[in-house]
């Protein structure tokens, strides 16, 4: 019993580390609920608003100032030069699978490029067109 | 006399070793990578001097042109490691700027002085901060001379060695 309980009590955490890890449609539908009953995430809504020019900041004015045109494109930090890997988890399958890091980006580049937190709506959209992987 | 030769020879290596080598040091909490090595490179804690990185810490929201704020785990653990693994503000001198900025301390202003401007203001460059654009290995914490790809001199012998 003891043997059991030590064997639960070990698998625990890597549970629980695999129930943390989500896919792009997890995340992007989480965002679409938090936006309100029977939001519909829309990919071309997203691709409005990743090209749309905010202008808040000057070397920073759009998504694609550092992640190009195409998320499927690896980009650069418009300033420091460092390449950035794609944004399409069809690219890059790192991408939209840890929350915590996709919600620290969005505030982030929120706050720089569109001088503001994102909307859970918003965000829904980005993922719909990212996760589309053109 | 023996003791004075090893001193002197002590800090010729070190000399060397900032110039060369600068791996992250042990002991970088996660963090470290994770969030100062985003954007940038994660950046040797020894090119800025221990107060200089408490100047960078303090004013996070405000870093060259972008806000990089921290939680406050995240904020105090690079900062403990950042300040425990400064470099010498003798051997550096201050910094410029404000924050100040670790390519503008009197030590990496005569490392590079041989830098022509067009060179910096080569858009394969960009920033004096993206070392990778000339330090072949600079991800690797190397930063010996041979190793350099300049945008604009490819096939040049470049430096002092």
């Amino acid at each position: 019993m003891k043997r059991l309980i030590a064997m639960i009590a070990l698998m625990t955490p890597a549970a629980f580390g695999l129930a943390m890890a989500d896919t792009p449609r997890q995340m992007g539908d989480a965002y679409g609920a938090a936006a309100g009953a029977g939001y519909q995430a829309s990919a071309p809504r997203g691709a409005d608003f990743y090209a749309r020019r905010f202008g808040v900041s000057e070397k920073m004015a759009s998504c694609t100032a550092c992640h190009t045109d195409k998320p499927a494109q690896p980009g650069e930090h418009v300033i420091t030069g460092k390449a950035i890997k794609p944004l399409a988890p069809g690219a890059n399958a790192e991408r939209f699978t840890d929350p915590a890091k996709v919600e620290k980006w969005f505030r982030r580049n929120c706050r720089e490029v569109v001088g503001r937190e994102c909307t859970p709506g918003e965000k829904a959209d980005f993922i719909a067109f990212v996760a589309e992987g053109r | 006399m023996k003791r004075a030769m090893l001193a002197i020879a002590l800090a010729a290596a070190s000399v060397g070793a900032l110039a060369d080598r600068m791996p992250i040091p042990a002991g970088a909490p996660p963090a470290f990578k994770a969030e100062c090595g985003s954007c940038h490179l994660p950046f040797p804690p020894a090119l800025l001097a221990a107060d200089d990185w408490r100047r960078v810490m303090n004013k996070l929201d405000r870093h060259y042109g972008d806000n990089a704020s921290l939680d406050e785990k995240a904020h105090r653990q690079i900062g403990d490691f950042l300040v425990k693994n400064a470099g010498s503000s003798r051997k550096l001198g201050g910094a410029g700027g404000d924050p100040p900025r670790l390519t503008l301390t009197d030590w990496f202003r005569k490392e590079h002085d041989e830098v022509p401007a067009s060179t910096w203001k080569d858009k394969r460059v960009g920033s004096a901060a993206h070392c990778g654009a000339c330090h072949a290995r600079a991800e690797q914490g190397s930063y010996r001379e041979r190793e350099l790809r300049v945008p604009g001199m490819e096939g040049k012998r470049h430096g002092r060695d």
